[in-house]
């Protein structure tokens, strides 16, 4: 009795959190986006959004986000491969993890000094001959900063899940006569798949709603459904069509989340043993 | 088990220390009160000596804040929280916080130096006989270039900006009504059009401009064109002056088919916990020396006549800051549209953001 009544008392800040924020917030959201500006209920703002003007912008947002997941993908997965591999492991780890501990604005702020047409980028670029280059404000200096930004979220839980395997296995594989391109696509990937998924997770569902960076670095070029949501609410102060938009990203968000999900959760176990 | 106790009460009395101190800080820097006015300004809008001046002739002590955004400041003056006694809204945004009741009148009788203001800048259509704000900076939206980028174009008209030699070399600034506004006035509309046809022409024009727009940015536009990044911005009088005034070769121009006007007030939110105070820094900024300085120090335009004549001639001559009345016709302050219609601008920028990759 007495455990139980523990138990209960250990559960209610962990409910008391996800009503205040998690519950509450999304049927504010929901319930928000079913009002127009004077405060009528109606359903426009929904039809609103299937204009051509969101519908393009959520298709852009997903090839950035898909982009930028890409790009952090291919440098992370070797570079926590690495990581694995070398002996001061947790070191090296932490000097991937510190710079994510200084703000984000900061970071943005330095890269568009960096990639100036005077930055040092250029100057370097001068050396072998070439003329001033158009850099900052450009898709590559877009998608280069939020790689940098996010790939400390990739190579994390992939470190993770490489570090778990069990290295027998990949000694067996080659015992058995597999080349390493076979021991790396039969037995390793298939067996670090979930830390691949959590990182297309932590990585991909942020870069969706990304804003400040499309401002600073990309000049507003690159916008997607973040920049939509800011100006609803922060300009036109229509809040009903920015929680639409929001709806519509959380929806996003949660399909990406079934599809990245860890249906496969014997993988893991079984290499451990 | 001893662990977690121990952990939660250190935690606990960091939390307590930190707001003892915070609240000892807050006392210290006198959080508003009677012998307190709390003003909530823009930032870099005001020299801070003219504070130390202001605290010394009245005896009140001055707590400063600044915002960066109409809206922003809105919200908080809205919200209430801090009792703030004066704040510097644009014209659009005094005729919004009025709808909203977040003004109180200003007694003129308190205020004599009002008399300083050049009567053009009193008794705006944003608020009539002046009853909730008194005029602060003004100033006007055009173009700033830098010649030594540039082989001899001119900005007299806005459709300069359309040469198809400046590709990738237009700055704009990251607001609807700005750039929508540029697209009404190149093509000879009222930047307050309503009319969707009008609009829609407007936004067909500023399509064409995407191959020359470099970026579409905030106050990053200052250190940019500072720097030489870029030869033309799209910007606010006043950020010009500080840009022309780090690096010199820059220069600024309102296009001939007209522009926006806008105006900076001091009013008094209804959260002013010390309205006498209020008035007295109203009424002190409005001094002819004290306003000069300040325009000095700012470098925008200042609406104040008696303060006009003592600046330095060569500065309020110059009609790129201070137009004469007759281009000042040519202007037209921005009108509240309405949300419904704003909505309909910020559409438009939106498109028109997207077509520019």
């Amino acid at each position: 009795m007495q455990t139980k009544n523990t138990k209960t008392f250990y559960l209610i800040p962990y409910f008391a959190w996800i009503i205040l924020f998690v519950i509450a917030p999304i049927a504010l959201i929901a319930y928000y986006s079913l009002f127009d500006l004077s405060g009528n209920f109606t359903f426009d703002n929904y039809k609103n959004f299937f204009t051509s003007i969101y519908l393009k912008l959520t298709l852009s947002s997903f090839w950035y986000a898909f982009l930028i997941t890409l790009f952090s993908l291919l440098v992370a997965y070797p570079t926590a491969y690495l990581l694995t591999k070398t002996k001061h492991k947790q070191l090296w780890l932490l000097l991937i993890i510190i710079p994510s501990w200084i703000n984000l604005l900061l970071k943005t702020y330095a890269f568009i000094g960096i990639f100036g047409l005077y930055g040092p980028i250029n100057a370097f670029l001068n050396v072998f001959g070439f003329g001033e280059t158009q850099i900052l404000f450009t898709d590559f200096s877009f998608i280069f900063v939020s790689v940098y930004i996010f790939i400390p979220f990739m190579i994390l839980p992939i470190f993770n899940a490489l570090d778990k395997l069990n290295p027998s296995l990949i000694d067996a594989s080659r015992d058995l006569g597999a080349s390493s391109w076979t021991t790396f696509s039969k037995v390793i990937f298939p067996l670090t798949t979930n830390g691949v998924k959590a990182g297309i997770q932590a990585v991909f569902i942020p870069s969706l709603s990304l804003f400040m960076i499309t401002r600073l670095i990309a000049g507003n070029k690159v916008i997607t459904l973040g920049t939509a949501i800011e100006q609803q609410f922060l300009v036109t102060q229509n809040w009903g069509m920015g929680s639409t938009i929001a709806v519509f990203l959380i929806i996003f968000m949660v399909i990406v989340m079934i599809i990245t999900g860890q249906r496969d959760k014997g993988a893991n176990t079984n290499g451990k043993n | 088990m001893k662990d977690i106790v121990r952990a939660a009460l250190t935690i606990i009395f960091v939390c307590i220390a930190l707001f003892f101190v915070n609240d000892l800080l807050d006392k210290n820097s006198g959080k508003a009160g009677s012998d307190t006015v709390t003003i909530y300004n823009w930032g870099e809008y005001i020299d801070p000596d003219l504070i130390a001046q202001f605290e010394d002739e009245s005896g009140y002590r001055v707590v400063y804040e600044t915002f960066d955004s109409n809206e922003a400041m809105m919200t908080k003056i809205e919200q209430g929280g801090t009792s703030y006694d004066i704040a510097v809204p644009s014209e659009y945004a005094i005729e919004k916080m009025k709808e909203h009741d977040l003004l109180l009148p200003i007694d003129h009788s308190k205020i004599p130096n009002l008399k300083n203001i050049d009567p053009y800048f009193l008794d705006l259509s944003f608020d009539p006989k002046n009853e909730f704000s008194i005029p602060y900076f003004w100033g006007t939206v055009g173009i700033v270039f830098n010649p030594s980028l540039l082989d001899g174009q001119t900005f007299d008209s806005w459709d300069a900006l359309w040469d198809p030699s400046l590709k990738g070399q237009v700055l704009l600034v990251d607001s609807a009504r700005e750039v929508i506004g540029m697209g009404l006035n190149s093509l000879g509309y009222s930047l307050n059009s309503t009319n969707e046809k009008e609009l829609q022409e407007a936004s067909e024009k500023l399509n064409k401009l995407t191959p020359n727009v470099k970026a579409i940015i905030g106050d990053e536009v200052t250190q940019l064109m500072v720097n030489q990044e870029a030869a033309v911005a799209l910007t606010w009088s006043g950020q010009a002056a500080d840009m022309m005034w780090e690096n010199e070769e820059l220069d600024y121009s309102v296009p001939e088919e007209g522009s926006n006007l806008w105006f900076d007030n001091m009013v008094i939110p209804k959260t002013a916990a010390n309205i006498e105070g209020a008035h007295a820094f109203i009424n002190f900024m409005l001094d002819a020396e004290v306003a000069a300085q300040n325009a000095d120090y700012v470098g925008y335009s200042i609406p104040n006549a008696a303060a006009v004549e003592l600046m330095d001639e060569e500065v309020t001559s110059d009609e790129r800051f201070y137009p004469t009345e007759e281009t000042r016709d040519n202007l037209e302050v921005y009108n509240n549209l309405g949300l419904e219609m704003l909505g309909v601008y910020n559409e438009l920028f939106l498109k028109f953001k997207m077509g520019t990759n």
